[in-house]
């Protein structure tokens, strides 16, 4: 069983990961794209098509193993996390379906005229076409990640005992939760920076190697922008993003910060090495080798005040301090025996129904609805569960705002050569480094994910379903065997897909 | 409105996006024609071009069937993709390496060969569509599951529902009505695939060939079709009392529900009329006759359509379990709640304007037919 849980994660994350090396730039270089094509259209100038359509070889080859890559991740929660689907379909379901509906058929429509249309279509619909497609790439995410909120924030919700599953009641607070807001533009805004940093560190190859200067300059005059503001707009939505961890997920704060005991005017860590778990567990109050922390910024970012109490992950376990309603927290443990109490009500309320006995299944039902909230939490064997791979969690969240912070630098500074007509086609050392960033970009935005998901296990649906109940009943070895065809099969297309990027980069516009 | 119409309105937008895939289940028919129609490289640009500027209609379709599945009938989704597990993963499997092969077959230093690339376009063609037909086939034969909700309540297991089957779907292999039914769907792709080559290809080479195609292909399948309506007409089925919800079997139960709904008795005769009317008129016209596609593909998605409504209305379980009868999934006991359904009903009021703009776009792209003038100048191509 345990197997099973592990492997049908891998086989996620897997499927995940590969699929999120080709949306950010879909989604960021569409937007440059798109730009590209409307001062052609504006100037009517012929360079601007040869631009645009070098920048669109690039873009269609992405594309193609960007969709590749997405088919497998919708059908998994069928074939992998059968129990889930059923637990809470009626809600998930939905943003899926839109998804599908609203967006898909748009980029599948107008991406054929996108790239076989110039001839066959008037400049304007052309545009429009090249518009609508990313429009379209950019509300798939809208709705994908709406989907990704609810898991971290259910709402709108309500369970029902004789389907044995959630039910919606409120779609607006599905859809306009403010966590899917800030998640989607947190989202789709560090997409344009790794666009923008792709089409950076391209046009700096071309600038090294003396080739289309002024076809790369132009190309870096337009991603500078759009860098820039996707960067800001990163970070505001970080912030946000943050702050509702801090509400919502306080366990997921607590290991992002390596927070084990909880503190008033809690500083943030700016860089640490961390003691390794069980070692840290014991000695609380100095969990870090090395620790370079600024004052009061934990409290501040998750509570919007410098005196804020924020709880470690001993605190959450523990219970016992006084949480921001003015309630004190449960323990794990106490929560756990609510969590048993919820799951075994729900049996006996099923039994009652069966023989007729309205009054028992009643107050089975009272016992159901006063401790539905902990619901997850009978699944969970020992309270260690309870606590994510702190490691990962804490580094991937330094490495992210860290080196994603770089990129306001690395804009800011192209921003500067342009404005002041340096010749920065001449810095070479400086343009090593753009190409350097195109990497840098993609991992940046993969352990943005890596927070978000390893941070709040163990649950897949918070607090009421934790990953190891959710999976389908297959052997472990079946998923294993896909896992290994994934692995293959997705490298090879990404081998194939590099190989053929490089060799078209190197043709030229 | 009831519960109940929004249950059957939903059965009905499935069954028409499952109909709309079958339809354009022609680009993975049009793929496996390639190497028997295309003598020379340029005969085969042209082809491949051809449906290479569809095949994501047939994709995006599929992802959005598979979504609307979710949102509508959630445990068809928790029980059939998790049950029939390895079917449902190899016709995965043969439509991801279809969506890099079009665009990377051609591309310098594609690492794997052109070769590659177009036996993954094989075997998407022959491969997804035969297996996609066995899949659909066991809504008419069973599957062996069982589904307990209850199981939630069990900490130590609590997975709802449990396939029965160690060979998790791949058993509907040795069932000879699902691989009549597969082998349906490939010849229909491929007759389908063979008419859409002549309305969107102008070369009179090429037409003569795909009519030539069309006239074994066409005949094959409309022999397939008619032996797997009779089989199906004849076998009994899986009815549900409506009162108790028990399921049981009952005989000539297909041949019943389309008695007994006539408008789906009307739509199948229609769609087969003119299925046969676009094949027929391709098939023995003298000159070449372009607009057979439209006919057929009507028709396709009329059939398809007519065969779905009848697997799921009428008080019938659209999901048998041939294990535990009474686990079988009906459209009543598998659906999402009144309010999902609702919400998504006012969502799916989208669906003309799609429909639509996508025609309006197609036709825009599809005004010129493809020629090899147009192969041999410089822009994108397959």
């Amino acid at each position: 069983m345990e197997e099973l849980v592990l492997w049908s994660r891998a086989q996620f994350a897997l499927t995940a990961i590969y699929h999120w090396l080709f949306v950010p730039l879909t989604l960021g270089l569409g937007v440059i794209i798109g730009v590209m094509e409307t001062i052609y259209y504006k100037t009517k100038n012929e360079e601007w098509k040869t631009i645009t359509k070098f920048w669109m070889r690039l873009f269609g080859i992405n594309f193609a193993i960007g969709v590749a890559t997405g088919l497998i991740l919708e059908f998994q929660f069928g074939t992998n996390w059968s129990n889930y689907s059923w637990f809470v379909g009626d809600i998930f379901g939905a943003p899926l379906a839109i998804e599908g509906i609203l967006a898909f058929f748009m980029e599948a429509t107008f991406i054929a005229i996108m790239f076989f249309g110039w001839n066959k279509v008037s400049k304007g619909f052309h545009l429009a076409s090249t518009w609508l497609t990313v429009f379209g790439a950019s509300i798939s995410a809208l709705w994908i990640l709406i989907a990704n909120a609810w898991m971290q924030f259910p709402t709108g919700m309500t369970f029902n005992p004789d389907t044995v599953r959630n039910e919606m009641t409120d779609f607006w607070a599905v859809a306009l939760s403010p966590i899917a807001i800030n998640k989607f533009f947190h989202t789709v805004t560090s997409c344009w920076v790794v666009g923008s940093a792709a089409c950076i560190g391209v046009s700096a190859w071309f600038l090294i190697k003396k080739r289309h200067i002024d076809f790369a300059k132009k190309s870096i005059k337009i991603a500078v922008p759009v860098g820039l503001v996707g960067i800001l707009l990163t970070i505001y939505t970080g912030d946000g993003s943050a702050f509702q961890v801090a509400q919502k997920q306080p366990m997921k704060l607590a290991a992002m910060e390596g927070l084990y005991e909880g503190q008033t005017q809690a500083p943030l860590v700016a860089f640490g090495i961390l003691k390794p778990h069980q070692q840290a567990m014991q000695e609380k109050d100095n969990p870090s080798y090395l620790n370079i922390s600024i004052p009061y910024a934990l409290s501040l970012l998750g509570y919007r005040d410098v005196d804020a109490y924020v709880p470690g992950i001993t605190d959450l376990l523990e219970g016992g301090y006084p949480t921001q309603d003015g309630t004190v927290s449960l323990s794990a443990k106490e929560k756990m025996e609510s969590g048993k109490l919820a799951v075994q009500a729900l049996a006996d309320y099923k039994k009652a129904k069966k023989v007729g006995n309205e009054m028992e299944s009643q107050k089975q039902l009272e016992i159901l609805n006063a401790n539905y909230s902990n619901f997850g939490y009978g699944f969970i064997k020992d309270e260690s569960e309870l606590v994510p791979n702190v490691a990962i969690t804490f580094y991937a969240f330094r490495f992210m705002v860290i080196f994603g912070s770089f990129f306001i630098l690395i804009f800011a500074i192209i921003a500067y050569f342009i404005f002041k007509k340096k010749p920065y086609e001449n810095y070479k050392w400086f343009l090593w480094l753009c190409i350097l960033c195109i990497p840098l970009a993609y991992m940046v935005s993969q352990s943005g994910w890596l927070v978000a998901e390893m941070g709040r296990q163990p649950w897949v649906i918070q607090d009421l379903m934790p990953t190891s109940a959710a999976i389908s009943a297959i052997s472990s070895s079946s998923v294993a065997t896909t896992f290994i065809i994934f692995c293959v099969l997705f490298s090879v297309l990404l081998i194939a897909e590099l190989s053929i990027m490089f060799k078209q980069i190197k043709k030229g516009f | 409105m009831d519960y109940n119409f929004f249950i059957q309105y939903w059965w009905f937008v499935i069954s028409l996006l499952g109909a709309i895939l079958v339809f354009l289940l022609f680009v993975q028919g049009g793929q496996t024609l390639i190497p028997q129609l295309g003598k020379s490289e340029i005969e085969k640009t042209m082809m491949v071009n051809s449906i290479g500027r569809k095949w994501e209609f047939t994709f995006t379709t599929l992802v959005t069937f598979g979504g609307a599945f979710f949102a509508a009938f959630p445990l068809f989704y928790s029980t059939s993709f998790g049950g029939a597990y390895w079917v449902w993963m190899i016709i995965l499997f043969c439509f991801i390496i279809q969506a890099v092969s079009f665009e990377f077959r051609k591309k310098e230093n594609n690492f794997l060969g052109e070769k590659t690339y177009n036996t993954f376009l094989l075997i998407n063609g022959f491969g997804g569509t035969f297996l996609l037909g066995v899949a659909v086939g066991t809504f008419f034969t069973g599957s062996e599951f069982v589904v307990n909700k209850e199981n939630i309540a069990n900490p130590i297991m609590p997975i709802i529902s449990q396939w029965t089957n160690p060979l998790h779907g791949l058993e509907a292999l040795a069932n000879p009505r699902n691989l009549l039914l597969g082998l349906v769907v490939l010849f229909l792709s491929r007759t389908l695939g063979s008419l859409y080559f002549i309305n969107n290809i102008n070369d009179q080479t090429l037409q003569e060939r795909a009519k030539k195609a069309l006239k074994v292909c066409g005949t094959v399948f409309v022999v397939l079709f008619v032996t797997f309506l009779t089989i199906t007409f004849l076998a009994d089925g899986f009815a549900v009392d409506k009162e108790t919800g028990l399921v049981s079997m009952e005989k000539y139960k297909y041949f019943n529900n389309l008695i007994e709904m006539p408008v789906v008795l009307a739509m199948l005769l229609i769609g087969v009329v003119l299925v046969l009317f676009g094949l027929g008129k391709t098939m023995f016209s003298k000159a070449i006759f372009r607009k057979g596609i439209w006919f057929a593909g009507i028709g396709t998605v009329l059939a398809v359509l007519s065969l779905f409504l009848i697997a799921g209305y009428n008080n019938t379980a659209y999901y048998p379990s041939i294990f535990n009868p009474q686990s079988s999934l009906t459209i009543y006991n598998s659906s999402s709640s009144l309010f999902t359904l609702r919400t998504m009903s006012i969502v799916s009021l989208i669906i003309p304007f799609v429909l639509a703009y996508i025609f309006y776009a197609w036709r825009k792209m599809d005004k010129v037919s493809i020629t090899k003038e147009e192969m041999q100048e410089d822009g994108h191509k397959y």
